[in-house]
């Protein structure tokens, strides 16, 4: 019984002396509680993970120097890049909506990448910049979310996620970090977006397109929103957006994911084609036009690429 | 003076930690089986340094790991990653699910952020509901599950032609008929076999051998056409169900 106790007991002299040596412990070695389990996280009481850091005057120049592939396409390690992400506020909830495009310098590495990380069942968080920044500390924040409701006794407000995200990151500044992300929900207040990236910058707002891609986004985007669209108006908004996006920027395309914020927590809508979009539209679905984005619809027969069928006989 | 090269002018030593080492490597998941390959020729520049460097280890009964990229880093990153799965054995008494090993090379990835291993990770196995798995990762540590993946020197060689092959991208199913979802081994094997016979015609960096492992999933159909392929040899560790076989073949030396 009193080996029981003392391995639970946290003010007992052994448990103490333990305590002193984890602090004073290098930060690789693992904790007899972590042996084994301690997969990744492990305890977040400890804090935030640890990195290693190479041992140089500047540690960031080292990083920039091998993984930038702005400053230099022939370095080594390439992080993915290019995307188009937006995500609006309207009287039903929220849209979000991206593209599924990942590209390592003008290779296509993926084009089925899921941009939007489903923090928790109230919160979507999209991705730009890189894919692991975004990947990682997304998944990090979704776990400090569930620690506050079990602290708290509700769930973690929109803003309070994001500015959590964003002193995260802020913590990391001139490190060499590179993310553009949204966090979406639906809490106390309403639906809810924050603007958040690797700069510390964090924005609320009621629309707003991240990425490569975002000023064709935004070109759609900003000429069709209104507050009281329908949820389908919408929807069609949201996909019509990314459809632009992929069709204009090299850097994006591939699929659309298409996501909605509703009262009680987000919902995936679908995945679209951006090819099928272009000559067939989305298909059979609320607020789909019935034929395809591109224009060559509007065009049939009227211009000099697409004479009219009696000039064509001529 | 402008041009010449002073000797009281600033030298920039820069850290070079990082190689090249060639090679490309490959996974397919099936329906109940999950086929992980890469070639054997280690590379830095022009030069062969050896013609059998194996880059995909098994790392338990359902899952295995290839590594492409820089040799040293990818040895010593599968060396870690063993290293915590032989502590998980030892913690909970059975193998670690092939999800839960996904996301732990994400963190282990993650955790050298600002220092990456210079490696691409890609993990093939068999998932706790049996169903064959892919999972690609970038250098720092994103992933995402897949049905295939080329990576490493020919991934843009081998890529479009498994894009085409495995997904049927730009083709059309004749009039009645669909694409199957899921190919059996017997097709499966062929294709890899392929990419890499012709990755070694068109790449200088891909040769000398080819090592194939295959996961079978617990009572995997695959299992009868498997054992009657030359020289195939069975590695499986544990009397979980998974099987784990390797098929060498050679390429071509030149």
């Amino acid at each position: 019984m009193n080996t029981f106790l003392e391995r639970y007991s946290s003010t007992n002299a052994v448990s103490q002396l333990k305590r002193a040596q984890r602090l004073a412990e290098e930060e690789d070695e693992f904790t007899d509680s972590a042996w084994g389990s301690q997969a990744g996280y492990g305890q977040l009481m400890n804090g935030p993970p640890s990195f290693t850091v190479p041992n140089v005057p500047d540690p960031s120049s080292f990083l920039r120097l091998h993984t930038d592939d702005h400053a230099d396409p022939n370095c080594r390690i390439k992080i993915q890049h290019g995307t188009t992400t937006l995500a609006f506020r309207f009287q039903g909830g929220v849209i979000v909506a991206v593209d599924s495009r990942a590209t390592a310098g003008s290779y296509i590495a993926s084009g089925t990448v899921k941009k939007v990380i489903e923090i928790n069942p109230y919160l979507l968080g999209t991705m730009a910049g890189g894919a692991a920044d975004c990947q990682y500390w997304e998944t990090y924040l979704g776990m400090h979310c569930r620690l506050h409701e079990l602290r708290n006794r509700e769930r973690i407000s929109v803003s309070a996620a994001s500015k959590y995200l964003s002193n995260l990151v802020y913590s990391y500044k001139g490190m060499g970090l590179s993310m553009g992300t949204m966090i979406c929900g639906w809490d106390k207040t309403g639906p809810a977006i924050f603007y958040v990236d690797s700069d510390g910058t964090r924005l609320k707002g009621d629309l707003f397109s991240v990425g490569s891609g975002s000023t064709f986004a935004y070109g759609v985007l900003d000429q069709g929103y209104r507050w009281d669209l329908t949820d389908a108006e919408a929807q069609e908004l949201g996909r019509r957006s990314i459809y632009a996006a992929g069709h204009r920027d090299a850097f994006s395309g591939n699929t659309c994911n298409l996501y909605h914020v509703k009262e009680n927590g987000w919902e995936f809508i679908a995945n679209y084609d951006i090819s099928k979009l272009h000559y067939d539209g989305p298909g059979d679905v609320a607020g789909s036009p019935g034929h395809g984005y591109g224009y060559g619809i509007r065009v049939q027969g009227r211009s000099s690429a697409n004479p009219p069928e009696a000039t064509a006989a001529a | 003076m402008p041009g010449m090269v002073s000797m009281t002018q600033p030298i920039q030593q820069s850290f070079n930690p990082y190689t090249e080492n060639g090679g490309t490597i490959l996974a397919i998941a099936g329906a109940d089986f999950t086929v992980i390959a890469g070639d054997t020729r280690q590379s830095e520049g022009y030069s062969i340094q050896t013609r059998y460097a194996p880059k995909v280890f098994r790392l338990t009964d359902k899952a295995v790991l290839a590594v492409n990229g820089f040799a040293a880093d990818g040895n010593m990153f599968v060396k870690k990653v063993r290293q915590r799965l032989e502590w998980y054995r030892h913690a909970h008494a059975k193998d670690m699910p092939i999800r839960a090993i996904a996301r732990l090379i994400q963190t282990m990835l993650y955790a050298r952020r600002f220092f990456p291993y210079y490696v691409y990770n890609i993990l093939g196995g068999i998932e706790e509901d049996g169903t064959g798995a892919v999972y690609s990762f970038d250098p720092v540590g994103s992933y995402e599950r897949e049905a295939c993946r080329a990576a490493g020197a020919a991934q843009s060689l081998v890529q479009p032609f498994l894009d085409n092959q495995i997904y049927f991208k730009n083709q059309t199913p004749a009039a009645g008929t669909a694409f199957p979802k899921h190919l059996p081994l017997s097709t499966v094997l062929p294709l890899v076999i392929d990419s890499f016979t012709s990755a070694t015609e068109r790449h200088i960096e891909v040769g000398d051998g080819l090592e194939i492992y295959v996961v079978l999933a617990r009572n995997s159909t695959a299992l009868a056409g498997l054992q009657s392929l030359r020289g195939v040899q069975e590695v499986t560790g544990t009397n979980d169900g998974e099987r784990v076989f390797v098929i060498r073949r050679d390429l071509k030396k030149d």
